[in-house]
């Protein structure tokens, strides 16, 4: 299917060259050879992402988006450590190992010898990634005074901020050149896994430098040099991003020649490329495309249980809902199992903990949501709440519910059965963002929250403990025997201690109901039958090991 | 000459005051531009503090537009808070992509329009007039984004004749040339890629050209039954020139000074137009990217983006004027 | 002489054998009477939608999401039109949504016609400075495509139905103030206007009592004109998820949510709330058009 692909190489970027064709082309067709060289293997592999959105930019550290994540800290950058293929779990990476001290708070890393950073037609290394970029690439995002703290205008680490990084690591200090310790301020268990996480990407120090010295620092978030399997070599804007596989690159070579992400905003379109055969994957395709998608002879469907949450908050400053009863009645109004079959048709598992069941930690003895609009109606009236009304915010469209609108048109009518009257408040998602933290809302806030860690710490602790408020603890659920149950795990190395703990934390969470839990969607790619060796993770996106026939 | 010059200062206070009209438009819609950019794990209320003075944000409004003015006379027309690329080299990149996509819709809208309008004009009141005036009303009245998506259905949901969005098959590429796939097609070489962006082209066009279609289409009548009931065209008759030359020659001539100015006008009906069309058929052109930009508040980008649209949108008027004054010297002198 | 502009208003003889001309021109053409039938149905629905409506316009059946219309095969009669992605019957939607059309329709036409031409009628008939302002700003308004001045407007004074027709109402304004400033332009320097002003007539009474109703015919037909552009942009505003909100049965709105339909077998859902749309807006063109040609006998000959 796949005609004839080229790559030219030798062109790398978009600057000024590109506006000015574009002007020319207004006024004439202007016919330039192109200065590239033609680099047609005998048959180049070459692999179509479908996916639903640009990526913000290439610097991974400044953004939190899934896209991004995808794009950049994914496909062209890696960090000390990683997850294994297909889990949660840690293994090495740019770190060879690395040693914790008995009292948690010093983490030696042992850097990998060899490896080198990618060679683009804008840098050229002239030595191996050492402890310097380590040291670069985590403190840049903590200096405050330093030059790379703010490189453009108005940009903000904020993956690190919001993971209270700042004030987790005290110092980062390279021993020698192959060594790098990190100093914790206090023992932190979930902290060899955020080392995992995008914003812990290891950037060259020496194409920083160079950056700097030639005044063009905001290439270092258009123009990226990492270590990983791929490099970047074009991004059309709002079409697609190309990259060619790294010759450079430490781990087993890559099997593809190229890898382009198409963007394609609409999920059914991605799905009709698919069978098409335009496009060779796509992930998260639309939940009411699944049954074709099974069925279709020329596609292979991966499924695994998603380590995500779709839920709506509830503001527990806010009367009536600061009442525990009024929360359960009108929780208890809402049908799940329409929900679950109209929205999620069927393929998503319905929520009865704020933690998915695919780590260790989920409490199977939570009873499930119970639907009971009667007994509802009984329980807000003994509450003494009468002619209720409050809206349900949503954005026009979410990774992890298709299409709230009418999700929450279906909440709406839910609770008018009780008497109730809700609004559809569709807004951006800014807009959703600035609402869920404000205090005087007055009503739902759609939420969708992924695991980035696989740590039960990353959905139970950053949900509903009081230093969140300002964040994403959005129902303000603020309880004191709740947060001590979560430091003491927080600090606490062994699994089992911490599972225990996890375990009567979301006990006190059925009980208190801080908000209307919807959904586990699960975690699933459809792909052409002649690729091989992808896998699903539940965090990150790996074509290193991918093939095609 | 002066006529020009005369005109071109007309603009200057009208450039002015949609400067200051863009500016007052995105000032007034309410939001964030910090959180915007802090995105979805938000900020510390001192950081937040910092981006504001950082972005200029919390100075008075009067000197916000000052820097704003003295940065668009440097052609520096913002940095987009999403993607932090400079909003006037994202506009050059989409721009191409919209204007090929006008160029087939407004060839299309000439092609058809213009001899159909002269022939329901030869032939008023025959059943080709009535049926062209017919259908000119209803691509009039078409709500154009449900046009779209019906033809998506159909074409490329049943028939599967089209492809339902996007330039060109995903599994051409080649470096921009010139920014129109239909040339850079046939520059590439690749074999199949000219009839893989035509494929792509058709519905779009046929969507975007449907209400300039039926504007011109009735604009060219109704001018060309006032050029037919002149006396010169009477005279003509009367020297018995053949009926083919007194249409195509005398009478088309003349029928075109409005139909021209019609067309001119359509610039701002194609720019609306490209908005609902792009958006139906995921078209990466300034329309889509104003309508995200929109959506998520990239204020940047929208200040720009409008401001940009509008000094086109004056550019293409001032030479249909100018354009207008030529073809008829009656008007310039007046 | 004096009273010539008391005479058009005050003979109701001379009314009536106005309106019966005026009848005779719109009727003589046929697009126009079947515009206004088609209209007036619309009308009738949106009035007795109450009585006509199967359901009530968001009531859901969780059993029957996405049937297909009686004809065919796994429709029934109980949702002649089938149904939507959340089970709610089309048809009611439909007809509830007729009211939501017909009321932007009424609500743009009428307040774009008043502040327009108040604007305009001042405008023109001031001339001078005042002028000059009002014209430019209305020329830096036009600079901007209307569907985007409305976007752009949506989002300043709220999304949902209202903000939309408000939105609407302000990017219609500068083409009506344009318009009725012309047409006073044209008028005020015509011998009845100045026989009035000799006669005394006040500033007042002359824009607007003797200038004004003669400009009354095409401005009129300009405002069936924004009656059609409004349903139009409002819906394009729901289209682009800007205009009503759930579960409001707005046109433009119930196309928003069946664009993740266009690539299935869903025709219905796609179909119906378009062509609505488009029979009514076709309807008043029509009806706009044989009122032109009632109005203005040149151009009707032509």
């Amino acid at each position: 299917m796949n005609k004839a692909f080229r790559l030219r190489a030798g062109t790398g970027g978009k600057g000024k060259g590109h506006r000015r064709t574009a002007l020319l082309a207004a006024l004439v067709c202007v016919f330039s050879v192109g200065e590239g060289v033609n680099t047609a293997q005998a048959a180049p592999k070459s692999l179509i992402y479908c996916t639903s959105t640009a990526p913000a930019g290439f610097d991974v550290a400044l953004y939190s988006d899934l896209y991004t994540s995808e794009a950049s800290g994914q496909m062209i950058y890696q960090r000390l450590v990683a997850f294994a293929p297909g889990g949660t779990k840690i293994v090495p990476s740019l770190a060879e190992s690395w040693d914790i001290s008995p009292d948690g708070r010093l983490y030696t890393f042992h850097l990998r010898r060899g490896v080198a950073f990618q060679t683009t037609p804008y840098f050229k290394p002239s030595r191996a990634m050492n402890a310097d970029d380590v040291v670069f690439s985590l403190t840049r995002q903590m200096d405050k005074t330093g030059p790379w703290y703010i490189y453009e205008p108005g940009q903000s680490y904020q993956y690190f901020d919001s993971m209270n990084m700042p004030n987790i690591i005290k110092a980062v200090t390279k021993l020698d050149d192959y060594t790098v310790q990190i100093e914790l301020n206090r023992p932190e268990a979930p902290f060899l896994a955020d080392m995992a996480m995008d914003f812990a990407s290891i950037l060259s120090k020496e194409y920083a430098d160079k950056l700097a010295a030639s005044g063009k620092k905001g290439d270092l978030n258009m123009k990226p040099v990492g270590t990983g399997a791929f490099i970047l070599t074009t991004n059309q804007k709002s079409v697609a991003v190309r990259y060619r596989a790294n010759p450079d690159y430490w781990g087993n070579k890559p099997k593809l020649d190229n890898i382009v992400f198409a963007i394609i905003d609409d999920g059914s379109v991605r799905v009709q490329k698919l069978k098409a055969g335009e496009c060779d994957l796509v992930r998260s395709p639309p939940l009411n495309e699944m049954g074709a998608l099974r069925a279709a002879g020329t596609i292979k469907v991966l499924e695994q249980p998603g380590l995500n949450l779709s839920f709506f908050a509830w503001n527990m400053t806010r009367p009536p809902f600061d009442k525990v009863e009024v929360r359960r009645a009108l929780n208890m109004a809402v049908d799940r199992k329409a929900i679950a079959a109209i929205i999620f048709y069927g393929e998503a598992e319905m929520a009865k903990n704020p933690l998915p069941p695919v780590g260790w930690g989920y409490n199977n003895a939570v009873p499930a949501p119970e639907y009971n609009p009667e007994k509802a109606r009984k329980m807000l009236e003994q509450a003494g709440v009468k002619n209720l009304q409050f809206d349900i915010s949503i954005t026009p469209s979410g990774s992890l519910i298709a299409n709230p609108k009418r999700l929450a048109e279906m909440l709406q009518s839910d609770f008018a059965k009780i008497g109730v009257k809700a609004n559809v408040n569709m807004v951006e998602w800014t807009e959703l963002l600035r609402l869920s933290r404000d205090k005087a809302r007055n009503g739902l806030a759609m939420m969708g929250w992924a695991g980035d860690n696989g740590d039960p710490d990353n959905f139970l602790g950053m949900l509903f403990s009081c230093g969140a408020m300002d964040t994403v603890n959005n129902a303000f659920f603020c309880n004191a025997d709740y947060d001590k149950l979560i430091m003491a795990a927080r600090q606490n190395a062994d699994i089992e201690a911490r599972t225990q703990l996890y375990y009567q934390a979301q006990e006190i969470l059925y009980r208190e109901q801080p908000v209307l839990l919807m959904a586990y969607s699960p975690n699933t790619a459809a792909l052409r039958r002649n690729i091989r060796g992808y896998h699903l993770d539940p965090v990150g996106l790996d074509f290193s090991t991918v093939d095609k026939d | 000459m002066r006529f020009i010059v005369q005109k071109i200062l007309y603009l200057v206070p009208t450039l002015i005051g949609i400067t200051l009209v863009a500016f007052a438009f995105i000032h007034a819609i309410p939001g964030d531009p910090v959180l915007i950019m802090a995105g979805e794990r938000g900020i510390s209320p001192a950081r937040h503090a910092e981006l504001m003075a950082q972005l200029g944000l919390d100075k008075p409004l009067w000197q916000q537009y000052i820097s704003y003015i003295w940065q668009i006379l440097h052609g520096d027309f913002g940095i987009s808070y999403v993607s932090k690329e400079p909003v006037l080299s994202e506009f050059m990149q989409l721009f191409p992509a919209t204007l090929e996509l006008a160029c087939c819709a407004i060839v299309l809208a000439v092609f058809i329009g213009v001899p159909a309008g002269m022939l329901a004009a030869v032939k008023r009141g025959s059943i080709f007039d009535q049926s062209a005036m017919g259908l000119s009303l209803l691509g009039y009245s078409m709500p154009i984004f449900w046009w779209g998506m019906l033809l998506v259905m159909l074409f490329s949901g049943y028939l599967g004749w089209t492809p339902v969005s996007g330039r060109i098959d995903l599994s051409y590429y080649f470096e921009p040339v010139t920014g129109f796939m239909l040339i850079d097609s046939l520059l590439s070489g690749e074999e199949g890629a000219f009839s893989s962006v035509a494929r792509h082209l058709i519905l779009p066009s046929i969507v975007l050209a449907t209400i300039p279609l039926a504007v011109i289409a009735r604009q060219t009548r109704s001018a060309m039954l006032e050029v037919l009931g002149e006396d010169y065209m009477r005279t003509a008759r009367a020297k018995g020139l053949s009926s083919f030359r007194i249409y195509a020659v005398h009478a088309a001539r003349n029928a075109m000074i409005p139909v021209i100015t019609t067309i001119g006008l359509q610039v701002s009906a194609l720019i609306a137009g490209a908005i609902l069309t792009e958006t139906i058929f995921s078209w990466p052109g300034i329309g889509k990217w104003l309508v995200e930009a929109i959506f998520k508040r990239d204020y940047m980008t929208v200040q720009g983006g409008i401001l940009i649209i509008a000094i086109l949108v004056m550019a293409v008027n001032l030479l249909v004027d100018i354009l207008y004054g030529i073809i008829n010297p009656r008007i310039s002198k007046a | 002489m004096t009273d010539i502009s008391q005479q058009h208003i005050s003979s109701a003889g001379l009314r009536a054998q106005a309106l019966r001309e005026f009848w005779y021109g719109f009727s003589r053409s046929n697009g126009a009477v079947i515009g206004l039938i088609i209209f007036l149905f619309f009308v009738a629905v949106a009035v007795l939608a109450p009585l006509l409506a199967p359901y009530a316009y968001d009531v859901r059946f969780d059993n029957a999401v996405l049937q297909p219309p009686v004809w065919q095969s796994g429709g029934s009669w109980a949702f002649p039109l089938g149904t939507d992605a959340i089970g709610r019957d089309m048809l009611s939607r439909l007809i509830f949504g007729a009211q939501y059309s017909l009321f932007i329709g009424v609500v743009v036409a009428g307040l774009v016609f008043v502040f327009g031409v108040a604007i305009g009628v001042v405008s023109g008939f001031f001339g001078g400075k005042t002028d000059m302002a009002i014209m430019r700003l209305m020329d830096i308004l036009l600079a901007f495509p209307a569907l985007l001045l409305a976007l752009l407007l949506v989002n300043i004074v709220g999304r949902g139905l209202s903000g939309a027709i408000m939105a609407t109402i302000i990017a219609f304004l500068p083409y009506f103030v344009r318009l009725s400033r012309a047409a006073v332009q044209a008028e005020k320097s015509k011998d009845y206007v100045t026989a009035a002003r000799l006669a005394g007539a006040g500033r007042f009474r002359l824009m607007f009592k003797t200038i004004l109703p003669n400009c009354m015919a095409s401005l009129i037909v300009q405002a069936t004109l924004a009656f059609s552009d409004a349903i139009l942009s409002v819906s394009a505003l729901g289209f682009l998820g800007m205009g009503a909100t759930a579960p409001t049965p707005e046109w433009g709105t119930m196309l928003a949510d069946a664009r993740d339909f266009v690539t299935t077998d869903k025709w219905w859902i796609v179909t119906l709330p378009g062509l609505a749309i488009l029979l009514l807006v076709l309807a008043v063109n029509l009806a706009g058009d044989g009122l032109r040609d009632a109005f203005d006998p040149k151009l009707k000959r032509s």
